[in-house]
């Protein structure tokens, strides 16, 4: 009664807090103390918002993004993934890689936009070139440190079972890596998504999300700044909660290996 | 003899280490050696424009070069400058507001929706925003860092002040402390790990950000800055040589400043084993 009583009050005051938040910005915003340019009142923003999802331009803006990001994020799984396993399974190739990432490692990716942009001009290729570095590290390195975490109890008890080495990858290796892997490509992601405005911002070609915020910029657009605003941390906060959320029920939840996870 | 003994024993011993030693640099050196030659002869097959892809000696002259006249230095001096004021900032406030969400009730109501809201949306989506309220320049690039380096700093404050266990905090005030020496003694070191940990993070974070807004916010130095305007006058080289720069500043805080934190908690609290 009491633990629920507090949560109710705790609903109110967070909302209560957002509703203060938006009444001072409105506030502010109608003040005219600063230039109606640059704060738009919310009602504007939801204006420019609907009319530009109303349209379409939005939409399009968002899907060339999420084609980028997607793109760039499968290319780091593809890589980073096997890369990182057999890392983990055979020192030699941990002993050539190991050097050459954390050399790379602390190199943001953005550093590296203006010269892709030289090498592969402007668009999408740069830019997914961009997120596939980003992405790639994170994805890698839980790969590998996840395999190298498998009990050695595990794989002597399957071992003395009689599994194969086939077997042992699939069944022992594999699932037992899999909560390291499933944070690997949360975190990859959301280098991605981090990587992907950046670059659509210095990259810029002629559609993204970070391209229209930039652009916005330049004609003052500061309601359209705030819409894709909007947007941007809407689908970061849905793939956030929803996607890798739900991954991750499917998978280490159900194997009871969640405890693994937050380790 | 007994000198002649002890040397006999620790002469081969000696000798291993120093040979395994060279072993461990040979190779750590390998793999760059391959990349490297690989680059060579790309560079002088002429696969590709030779501005665009200059040998790694062009790269390594221009790197001496810009060090000698001190453009570099200056470069890295300003950078260096803008993240550590920047992740000041994200200290303060972060370690603040943490704190506080993590004693209060009230104050976790209040700015819990606000932070999970801010959080999710990637730190350089705010950056023409900040250009357009704060103008160019230095004052937008480090509002801006500090910024986006506080959400981690507040949420891991938030957590650790939250996960002191209630049981120190309950023996501490029968024991008679009052609130100025239980926050002092029992939930500042209890929560010291969790806050290093974010402060960690903020800093990998605030680095990240950096380099992209020297490139947005058209400041005058900075290596962002450097990269940016090479790419004008395809000074690839120079861009390589910036690059670098900003490697070994990365490496540096990787491995002096985040292991090194790291190291000093773990060993000292043994509280966190990641």
């Amino acid at each position: 009664m009491t633990e629920r009583r507090q949560r109710q009050n705790s609903l109110l005051r967070g909302s209560l807090a957002l509703l203060a938040a938006a009444a001072i910005y409105e506030a502010m915003a109608r003040s005219g103390y600063f230039a109606p340019a640059l704060l738009p009142t919310l009602p504007t923003v939801a204006r420019a918002l609907v009319s530009s999802i109303a349209d379409g331009t939005m939409i399009e803006h968002a899907a060339f993004t999420l084609y980028r990001v997607m793109f760039g994020f499968a290319l780091s799984v593809v890589v980073g993934l096997p890369l990182g396993i057999l890392m983990a399974r055979f020192q030699r190739v941990e002993h050539f890689f190991l050097p050459l990432v954390s050399a790379l490692m602390p190199i943001p990716s953005f550093a590296l936009v203006p010269l892709f942009m030289l090498w592969f001009g402007i668009g999408n290729l740069t830019t997914i070139l961009i997120v596939f570095y980003a992405a790639t590290f994170p994805m890698m390195f839980n790969t590998w440190s996840g395999v190298r975490s498998v009990n050695p109890l595990w794989l002597r008890a399957a071992g003395a079972m009689g599994a194969d080495e086939h077997k042992l990858f699939w069944k022992v290796i594999i699932p037992g890596a899999s909560p390291f892997i499933i944070t690997g490509m949360r975190q990859a992601f959301l280098r991605a998504w981090i990587a992907v405005v950046g670059a659509e911002m210095i990259a810029a070609s002629d559609w993204g999300l970070g391209w229209v915020i930039f652009d916005a910029k330049e004609f003052l657009n500061t309601d359209i700044m705030l819409a894709s605003l909007v947007v941007i941390g809407g689908i970061g906060f849905v793939f956030e909660r929803f996607v890798f959320g739900s991954l991750e029920r499917a998978t280490v939840m159900r194997w009871g290996m969640v405890r693994a996870a937050k380790g | 003899m007994q000198d002649a003994i002890t040397i006999g024993v620790t002469e081969p011993e000696v000798r291993s280490q120093s040979s395994e030693r060279l072993r461990l640099i040979a190779r750590n050196i390998f793999p760059f050696a391959v990349v490297g030659t690989i680059w060579e002869i790309i560079a002088w097959a002429g696969v590709f424009p030779h501005r665009l892809f200059p040998t790694l000696e062009e790269v390594a002259a221009s790197f001496v070069r810009l060090t000698v006249t001190g453009i570099l230095p200056h470069h890295t001096i300003e950078t260096l400058i803008r993240l550590l004021s920047g992740f000041a900032l994200a200290s303060i406030l972060g370690v603040t507001i943490g704190v506080l969400m993590g004693r209060s009730r009230r104050a976790e109501d209040i700015f819990l929706p606000l932070v999970s809201i801010g959080a999710p949306i990637p730190g350089l989506a705010y950056a023409p925003l900040f250009l357009l309220w704060f103008g160019l320049g230095n004052i937008s690039a480090v509002l801006l860092v500090g910024f986006v380096a506080a959400f981690p700093i507040i949420f891991n404050s938030w957590t650790g002040v939250k996960a002191v266990k209630e049981i120190w905090i309950r023996s501490a005030q029968s024991m008679g402390a009052d609130d100025r020496r239980l926050f002092r003694y029992v939930i500042l070191p209890g929560a010291l790990p969790y806050i290093l940990t974010g402060l960690r993070l903020g800093l990998a974070q605030a680095w990240r950000i950096l380099v992209a807004v020297e490139m947005l916010a058209a400041v005058p130095w900075g290596l962002g800055w450097l990269i940016f305007g090479a790419r004008k006058f395809l000074n690839t080289d120079v861009m390589m040589a910036g690059i670098v720069v900003i490697a070994i500043i990365g490496l540096t805080l990787e491995k002096f400043v985040f292991q090194k934190i790291e190291n000093y908690t773990v060993v000292r609290w043994g509280m966190i084993t990641s």
